[in-house]
């Protein structure tokens, strides 16, 4: 079977140089517009608004705009502690969301429940939906915020972003059942 | 400074008061069940007492209670009343400040509600018998305040798992989902 799966960046970038110049193109597009949705639920909203912020500008790499409509977002930013109780809305924002749609986990509470280890917090909003980039950190500073951002545009421009590959993996098992 | 409230409630209501005492500058009575509405009733109407702000209404679970430096018959013990329903009032007209206590079982743990005096107690109450499944008495709407009402159990309670979860959603694709495994917690949060 022609499955095959890319697993380093090694690799995707061998693969990138091969692949053809449309692809690149709409990836190079895609990373540079990202539109965001915080979901903001704790302290790390503070940090959040001090990336969004003159000193440290987000714009920078072209995700400056906030949209507060999950319908017009394709990046989805974690801020902050999740409760169990919060999981239903989390689910349903990121359901709503347009395909490809990349997330970030946004300091330690929403990557893994950071010291909360209680009754209440979920520990990490991947238990709930898939994460691309986690920032630790509690919270992160704004130059770590830049970075993920920074590694999540390389993994969009590669075609590796979470979404991306589900949609790949769906294409390969089509082809491959066609076949077989 | 509240001593005289103190000394009003012992002489007006002597038979509802179980003991008194006072701890860091603040004094507390420790009131019969069935007669706590008559003693707060009585703080809120009186004008000498005039008691019209509350302040707080929480509870205290004494289950495993063993402190140092505290003489062992105060320790609570399996025959002592595992729960202290606590009530803070203030009186913002003559500056007392009162705690009203009510000792209650786990088998039996009713406390009459006193949100027909003072609203504020309302969500108070809720929020007691959301964390501590305090059941109260008269009052409105007693329904969980926080927690969802799928939750089984009350999570401040002390014999409650420190790390029980309790999911609404998890993903579908993780090799470990929870809501999907039979749980290893019975109905009341003990390992089966
Ligand atoms: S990681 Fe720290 S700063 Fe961020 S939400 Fe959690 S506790 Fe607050």
């Amino acid at each position: 079977m022609g499955v095959e799966l890319t697993t380093t960046r090694l690799e995707d970038a061998a693969k990138w140089a091969k692949s053809s110049m449309l692809d690149k193109a709409t990836g190079w597009g895609r990373k540079f517009s990202l539109f965001s949705y915080p979901f903001v639920t704790a302290c790390c909203g503070m940090e959040f608004m001090s990336v969004a912020g003159p000193k440290y500008d987000i714009a920078r790499f072209g995700a400056e705009f906030p949209r507060f409509s999950p319908r017009q977002s394709d990046l989805l930013m974690v801020v902050g502690t999740v409760t169990e109780k919060q999981g239903p809305a989390l689910k349903r924002v990121f359901d709503q969301m347009a395909e490809p749609k990349w997330v970030i986990a946004f300091g330690v509470c929403a990557s893994t429940g950071g010291f909360y280890q209680n009754y209440h917090t979920m520990p990490g909003a991947d238990q709930v939906i898939p994460v691309d980039v986690y920032i630790p950190g509690c919270p992160p500073r704004p130059e770590q915020v830049l970075d993920a951002l920074i590694l999540l545009m390389d993994r969009i421009q590669s075609g590796r972003g979470h979404s991306q590959l589900r949609d790949k993996r769906e294409q390969l098992i089509a082809t491959s059942q066609d076949e077989g | 400074m509240a001593q005289k409230v103190l000394d009003a409630v012992k002489a007006s209501h002597a038979a509802a008061i179980e003991h008194t005492e006072s701890q860091h500058g603040d004094e507390i009575i420790w009131v019969k069940r069935d007669q706590l509405l008559a003693v707060a009733t009585w703080l809120k109407t009186e004008p000498t007492m005039a008691f019209d702000a509350p302040v707080f209404c929480t509870c205290i679970d004494r289950l495993d209670w063993r402190p140092l430096g505290v003489p062992p018959s105060q320790r609570w013990t399996e025959d002592k009343p595992r729960f202290e329903v606590v009530y803070q009032l203030r009186s913002t007209q003559h500056r007392f400040r009162i705690r009203l206590k009510v000792a209650v079982s786990e088998s039996d743990a009713r406390v009459p509600s006193l949100a027909s005096l003072w609203p504020a107690f309302d969500w108070q109450e809720r929020e007691t018998f959301d964390m501590y499944g305090i059941r109260f008495d008269g009052h409105p709407d007693l329904r969980r305040i926080y927690l969802y009402d799928e939750f089984v159990g009350y999570p401040l309670r002390k014999d409650y798992p420190k790390d029980k979860r309790q999911p609404l959603v998890r993903r579908d694709d993780l090799p470990i989902n929870p809501i999907k495994r039979p749980s290893i917690f019975d109905d009341h949060g003990k390992a089966k």
